[in-house]
């Protein structure tokens, strides 16, 4: 049996399958005050400064952004981060983004391969569409970075 | 303008200090948070009969979160109808606890207040508590990024080696440094000199932090007899160490240093009007000149120390010592720019001349830190104010600070909690 895709989170990203061009992280931006907000706010918006009385409404976040820093989890995290205890822990590395126009840093795992030798501070990356983990019934969908080609 | 003379019609008095040694002692918090409680009135000459109010800092263990710390102290200390308060700030427990504490002895509801924090912590990374909360930041930052504590401080670590060219050799220092203070302290966990050798052979945990430059999680508890000075005075405690300044500050919009649990900062582009990131907050910290370094970073931990320093009315030239939340070694030298120690980006330069060394400019962490103590969440910003009170009384021992008058200690909770607490005396 196929297994379903699912965001591991409804609402963080773009769900399209296929065209990876298309992909985005979204977040919200009040009207009133054009804060934009990742991880999304949908009740209020948290700018102290905002006037009051807009709405928040779901926008895409920039493709590509700097590296503010990184790292790697050499010993398996806690639950409910998901692996198989069975298998010999393999890290992943972290990569802190600087998205290009809402200067706001994001967090995210770097795709497969991509490892802190890899990276640099300052280099660009953009955000792509990834597998998280899998259960029997489902694959819980992410999102990744990976340094732009043709960097280093 | 002497600091000690400034102010101080709003001091309150630590008439006594105590602690349960950190370890992994296996026994519940109840019975560090009593024996460090009982410690610290027989260092006050008092009874417990004569506590009118008691703070309990909350631990989120042991079932219901922590038994609701005070009542469970109080309980354990047996019942004698004492006010009661509880609260829970993460790592900031403490600071809040002295911060309400110290509130009720200024106006005058209490004269003699029980501060206590304690904690019997759990092996290895802490975790989220149980159960599916995707609503919860902390929850999700494990289950979508698997970020762990220990993550966000290799963040910070490599960061400071771009833009500022901290090396792992730098961090390690710090731990050689506080191991060594350590070594010296009876209350401490880790109580033998650690080489940079040792560090570097250390695995590596969040690249590029190893083992030994992450603080580990431990048992322990810690206490304060508080009272308002005209009681010390009357039982004739003359010149008793004082709290000046209690700082339990939030974050300024926008945030823009990933801190955690966040999964992401703030927008610094700017929303709800013209304003700058960092506005507000007075100053902004250059990111240096590496790439990436265009946010400005005016650190929510600098703001934490900036309403100490005012409330207290010194700077950070009067300081005899400090103690800081050296989660890590690499964020040690983040709180020695954010204390104002030094400038931004000049935290590896002070370790690396001995100045925050005992026998340097301003030691800091004379007491081991949390390098030689383990995190004990609620009882550490409390450990934090026995060790001033210690230093200033110029009773602790081997790791005296000469002469010290005037301390503070930085902390930090998750979620925005700012901790942050100046003594004099």
């Amino acid at each position: 049996m196929e297994r379903t895709r699912k965001p591991v989170v409804r609402g963080w990203f773009t769900e399209d399958d296929g065209a990876e061009g298309g992909f985005r992280l979204l977040g919200t931006r009040c009207t009133a005050c054009g804060s934009v907000f990742f991880p999304r706010e949908d009740a209020y918006c948290r700018d102290p400064r905002c006037a009051g009385g807009g709405e928040l409404a779901e926008v895409p976040l920039s493709p590509r952004g700097r590296v503010w820093s990184y790292t790697d989890g050499r010993y398996r995290p806690p639950a409910p981060y998901v692996s198989d205890p069975a298998a010999p822990w393999e890290p992943y590395t972290l990569v802190a983004v600087e998205l290009e126009a809402e200067r706001m840093v994001v967090l995210g795992q770097t795709v497969p391969g991509v490892g802190v030798g890899d990276l640099a501070v300052g280099m660009e990356v953009e955000v792509v569409p990834g597998v998280l983990d899998q259960d029997a019934d489902t694959t819980w969908t992410t999102w990744r970075f990976r340094p732009v080609a043709g960097q280093r | 303008m002497s600091p000690v003379a400034a102010g101080g019609s709003a001091d309150v008095a630590v008439l006594g200090v105590g602690m349960h040694p950190w370890g992994k002692w296996g026994r519940s918090f109840v019975e560090y948070g009593r024996a460090a409680a009982r410690a610290a009135l027989d260092d006050a000459g008092l009874e417990w009969t004569d506590v009118q109010s008691v703070v309990g800092a909350d631990t989120v263990r042991g079932g219901y979160p922590g038994y609701v710390a005070g009542a469970t102290f109080a309980r354990a200390l047996g019942w004698q109808g004492a006010r009661v308060t509880s609260v829970y700030a993460a790592c900031a427990s403490g600071a809040q606890a002295i911060g309400a504490a110290r509130a009720q002895i200024l106006a005058g509801l209490a004269d003699v207040v029980l501060v206590v924090g304690a904690d019997a912590a759990p092996k290895g990374f802490f975790a989220p508590a149980g159960g599916d909360r995707p609503d919860d930041p902390d929850w999700l930052r494990f289950r979508v990024l698997g970020a762990t504590n220990p993550a966000y401080f290799g963040l910070y670590a490599r960061r400071r080696m771009a833009l500022y060219g901290d090396t792992p050799e730098d961090f390690a220092q710090v731990k050689v440094k506080n191991a060594a203070a350590g070594a010296l302290n009876p209350n401490a966990r880790y109580r033998r000199p650690v080489s940079a050798e040792e560090v570097a052979a250390s695995p590596v945990v969040a690249d590029p932090l190893r083992l030994l430059d992450i603080c580990a999680t431990s048992d322990g508890g810690a206490a304060l007899v508080l009272a308002g000075m005209d009681f010390a005075r009357a039982r004739g405690v003359a010149d008793p160490v004082r709290i000046r300044a209690v700082s339990t500050v939030t974050p300024t919009y926008p945030r823009t240093v990933l801190d955690l649990p966040d999964i992401a900062t703030d927008s610094a582009a700017g929303g709800g009007g013209s304003a700058t990131a960092g506005s507000g907050a007075g100053g902004s910290r250059a990111g240096g000149s590496g790439a990436g370094a265009s946010l400005p970073e005016d650190s929510f931990r600098r703001s934490i120390a900036r309403a100490a320093y005012e409330e207290a009315g010194i700077g950070p030239e009067d300081l005899s010592l400090a103690e800081v939340y050296d989660l890590s070694t690499a964020l040690e030298l983040e709180w020695y720019e954010d204390i104002g120690l030094c400038g931004a980006g000049e935290g590896a330069k002070l370790v690396r001349e001995g100045a925050t060394a005992l026998g340097g400019r301003t030691p800091v962490n004379a007491s081991g830190g949390l390098a030689s103590f383990g995190e004990a969440v609620p009882a550490q910003a409390i450990a934090q104010v026995c060790e001033l009170a210690w230093q200033l009384r110029g009773r602790a021992g081997q790791r005296q600070v000469p002469g010290a008058r005037v301390g503070i200690t930085a902390n930090q909770g998750l979620f925005g909690h700012g901790s942050a607490v100046v003594a004099v005396r």
